[in-house]
């Protein structure tokens, strides 16, 4: 037998073409490391987050130190900063309690029944993710305002002179449009783990001899906690940072840290103690955002989608068809109430106007939509609402680049295996905990001379913009980008596609879609962004939250029209975009 | 024209490919067989240029490869699980390795077209990926890798995702396609039946190294150790100490037999293994005292062709393919023809 094809020995002996020279050192090196191009890819979006989020961060650590040790925190500081705090944290805990007894039930609801319009209706309740908070203000003001439709209706009904319910200003008023706001994250993110709860689980608590309620206190609710205990977290976390909603309805009495920032910097002056308290701010809500990540870390988040709805059945008692009913007509009311009754009061002139003549008309108009176009005062600073939009179209166009320009390159750092991303990922997460004030502050204290001086720097806007925009941007591409299979890029390669070639030809196509959604939302974002516009907006390029704000807490019957007018808009556009999110994204669950 | 010189490989920290050597000569479809976790698709990837060797080169005509990008190499690689571009249809799949040459559009239609009518998928071309069947999506995946009309094809377990029934047809129908290519082939498998089907020639791997090579029927016929014996099937193996070099005779617990080997032959008082193969029964033990054994027929399976008798004696159980049938039950002396018994070192463990 032929042992000499045995490759053991074969191994041994040099090969005959053993003569060729290894490749030059320099053609090895071309190659460049993996670790490196990971690198790489982070340069330009860490860049970014160091000038534009640390460097501000820093300026208001500065500020506050030094005013801190200057003259220390007055008594009249500290009452400011304990009242704000107290008053935050009481409101917060009261919506969020409310939100969740809202929320709880619709969860249940969605999880167990198939009713008609539940589509529709958890296609609606996916509306407030990307409401501006401006719009949800304007939209409440529109229906128990003072011009709202409910003081209309009583002043109609009792003939009154005077608007009779008092409800603008109050606390209800800023829990109403916190639950209007939240309710939407206890339905999906509970909702979705109840319908993930086998329903045989509490059938055999109830067959062991548990009542209803029994049943679910002892099986349906442990098993819930966790994604309770994130939900509650997460609407707790959003209602803690409101700004729009409570300077909107709730105006200078009820004064949260957000709001007290704001006015400390931007009426007082007080900068030393705006700082301190955007740190105490940033120090809570990173506490929050560090708990929740702990909190959903361990939760399992259902991957598998297919699951949806196999536990849900039709309402068969005559309790469970007034619960679904109650629920969805309370659900419906909660979420449409509100954004009808501000595009319908845009359309309607209910009460004279202040200043004309010719006493009341009622009707339909679009009187405010014309006006929008129109500089009734002639002032320099005082431009025509209808610049706010372009301004605001603007903005979002750049926010879009920015921030998809930035995200790109990080998720695809972050799609690859790389040591590097355990401490990256999360810094740049980090500016999701800290608020929309605080960028503003931060970015007026440190961007004060030129060329990137706050007041003349038309960009700084988008760039805090962008800057709230990249975490969602990073965290709606990376998903898409790690869904890719490996071989796919491989096998590209190996028909001869160049890596760049292949991310042209095979990342990007796949993404496009994941692309495309992160756009939307950087956009609607940059849309409805209030807290950090208010301050960095300059006088004669408002952006559309900052001419209603403006418009709406001026007198007069047609600046309210024309706040409502421009909401309304706003409302559109956001619709719209969530619409198309939620079809680019539906072909995917279908894969 | 490819030949791998001593390539060495880790992962995890374990040594995965200890030193493997072999060439593909032009034309030449070369199986890769081994047991899963072997190294095979790991070198197939060091020799697409998807991974790097620690040691050692990859050749192509004599020239290093090492320096060499993936997408330069001009080599075609089917993957395990076809890796189909889901955002693009068949003919699009099919076109990109073309498009990548630089091709102009009439050209890759043609050669789309030409590539889809050698798998039989003619009418296909506007469909998408995602809504073929299996098999379909394998025929795409070589239809891919063949349209660019690649220096050397590379296929990974090519029928590992299809059921029994499919891969016996497409099995034959790879064998056909890289016959008439010319194209010289690797090809990865751990079936060895698959592996006879296609190859020229089979590289046999072992925890990372070459263990034996050489064509089908030789490697079936003269393994080189009790473990490529086992692994190709063959269980009748029987422990032995040499009695004699020349002639070879070996004493076993079944009885004394005469034994061929391949090269120089084990010392006396050696310990080796025989393989007795299943075709060399013999009804007639006459009075013969070597290669003769006593047994009980424990088992009888008629298999069409023939029948496989299941032989108890004492400890051990064999199996022989044979022509006629004994009766369950039926206890004797039976012999194993000259030829059918083979003398293999015992194996060096390893592992």
């Amino acid at each position: 037998m032929d042992r000499s094809l045995d490759a053991n020995r074969a191994a041994l002996t040099p090969p005959k073409s053993g003569g060729v020279a290894p490749p030059p050192a320099a053609v090895r090196a071309r190659r460049l490391p993996a670790a490196w191009q990971t690198l790489g890819l982070w340069l330009l979006p860490l860049a970014f987050l160091a000038v534009f989020f640390f460097l501000p961060l820093g300026g208001i650590l500065r500020v506050a130190a030094a005013g801190l040790l200057e003259q220390g925190l007055s008594a009249a500081g500290l009452t400011r900063l304990t009242r704000a705090l107290g008053f935050t944290f009481y409101q917060a805990g009261l919506s969020t309690l409310l939100t969740v007894l809202v929320g709880l039930p619709a969860a249940y609801v969605f999880a167990r029944f198939t009713f008609p319009g539940k589509g529709a209706l958890r296609l609606l309740s996916s509306l407030p993710f990307i409401l501006p908070t401006v719009v949800v203000a304007a939209a409440f003001n529109a229906l128990i305002g003072p011009r709202g439709w409910l003081n209309l209706l009583a002043m109609n009904l009792f003939d009154l002179s005077a608007p009779p319910l008092n409800l603008l200003n109050s606390l209800p008023a800023i829990l109403l449009a916190h639950i209007f706001y939240n309710t939407t994250i206890v339905l999906r993110v509970v909702g979705s783990a109840w319908e993930q709860l086998d329903p045989r689980l509490e059938q055999a608590a109830r067959v062991l001899g548990a009542s209803p309620w029994r049943a679910f206190r002892e099986v349906t609710l442990p098993l819930l906690r966790p994604s309770l205990l994130a939900a509650a977290l997460l609407v707790f976390l959003f209602n803690f940072t409101s700004f729009g909603v409570i300077l909107l309805l709730g105006g200078a009495r009820y004064a949260t840290l957000e709001v007290e920032i704001y006015i400390q910097a931007l009426h007082l002056l007080n900068l030393p103690l705006a700082g301190l308290l955007s740190l105490v701010q940033l120090l809570c809500t990173l506490l929050m955002t560090g708990l929740y990540t702990r909190i959903t870390a361990r939760l399992n988040i259902p991957l598998n989608p297919r699951l949806r709805g196999e536990g849900a059945s039709a309402a068969r008692t005559l309790r469970q068809k007034a619960l679904v009913a109650a629920t969805a007509l309370l659900l419906f009311c909660l979420l449409v109430l509100p954004l009808a009754a501000l595009a319908g009061r845009s359309l309607a002139r209910l009460e004279p106007d202040r200043g004309q003549r010719g006493g009341f008309q009622a009707g339909l108009t679009l009187d405010y939509y014309r006006e929008l176009f129109i500089n009734r005062r002639g002032a320099l600073f005082y431009v025509p609402p209808i610049e706010a939009a372009r301004n605001s179209l603007f903005y979002a166009g750049v926010t879009v680049a920015v921030s998809l320009g930035l995200g790109l390159p990080a998720s695809a750092a972050l799609s690859r295996r790389a040591p590097v991303n355990r401490v990256f990922d999360p810094l740049l997460m980090l500016p999701l905990g800290a608020s929309a004030v605080t960028l503003g502050l931060g970015f007026i204290l440190v961007f004060n001379r030129p060329p990137l001086e706050a007041r003349s720097f038309p960009l700084l806007v988008p760039l805090a913009h962008s800057l709230v925009a990249l975490p969602f941007v990073v965290r709606t591409l990376t998903p898409a980008l790690l869904s890719i299979p490996h071989g796919l890029r491989q096998a590209a390669a190996v028909l001869g596609a160049s890596p760049l070639r292949v991310w042209l030809e095979i990342d990007l196509p796949i993404i496009a879609r994941a692309a495309l959604v992160a756009a939307v939302f950087s956009f609607t974002i940059s849309l409805g962004e209030f807290g950090a516009t208010s301050f960095l907006a300059r006088p004669e390029f408002p952006t559309l939250p900052v001419a209603i704000f403006r418009f709406i807490s001026q007198p007069g019957g047609l600046n309210y029209g024309q706040a409502l007018a421009m909401s309304t808009l706003l409302l559109a556009v956001c619709a719209l975009g969530i619409a198309l999110i939620e079809r680019i994204r539906l072909p995917e669950r279908k894969e | 024209m490819l030949q791998l010189d001593s390539i060495h490989k880790q992962y995890e920290g374990k040594p995965l490919l200890r030193g493997v050597s072999f060439e593909v000569a032009a034309g030449e479809t070369v199986c890769l067989l081994g047991a899963s976790g072997s190294g095979k698709s790991t070198l197939l990837r060091i020799i697409a240029g998807l991974e790097d060797a620690e040691r050692g080169r990859v050749l192509w005509q004599g020239s290093d490869l090492s320096a060499a990008p993936v997408h330069t190499r001009q080599f075609g690689l089917m993957f395990q699980d076809y890796a189909l571009f889901p955002h693009r249809s068949v003919a699009q799949n099919v076109a990109f390795g073309l498009r990548m040459q630089g091709l102009p559009p009439a050209e890759i239609e043609q050669r789309v077209a030409e590539a889809l009518e050698r798998v039989n998928l003619a009418g296909f071309a506007r469909r998408r990926v995602t809504d073929l069947s299996g098999g379909e999506q394998q025929r795409v995946a070589l239809a891919r890798a063949l349209a660019p009309r690649p220096r050397l094809l590379m296929l990974d377990e090519p029928l590992g995702a299809l059921d029994r029934a499919l891969r016996e047809d497409l099995g034959q129908f790879l064998r056909d396609v890289l016959h008439h290519s010319a194209i010289p082939a690797v090809y990865v498998t751990h079936d060895q039946e698959e592996a006879f089907t296609i190859a020229d020639r089979l590289v046999l791997l072992r925890a990372g190294r070459v263990e034996q090579q050489g064509s089908p029927q030789q490697v079936y016929q003269y393994p080189h150790s009790a473990w490529v014996a086992r692994f190709l099937g063959l269980s009748n193996l029987l422990p032995g100490r040499v009695v004699r070099r020349q002639p070879l005779v070996v004493d076993t617990a079944l009885g004394r037999f005469r034994a061929a080997c391949g090269g120089e032959p084990p010392a006396a008082g050696g310990v080796v293994s025989l393989l007795l193969r299943p075709n060399g029964l013999d009804f007639e033990a006459g009075n013969a005292q070597e290669n003769t054994f006593h047994a009980q027929v424990s088992d009888v399976v008629f298999r069409g062709e023939g029948y496989r008798l299941t032989l108890r004696s004492g400890t051990h159980s064999l199996v022989f393919h044979t022509a006629a049938a004994l009766p369950e039950g039926w206890q004797g002396r039976l012999a194993v023809r000259a030829e059918a018994v083979w003398c293999l070192a015992e194996e060096d463990v390893d592992e």
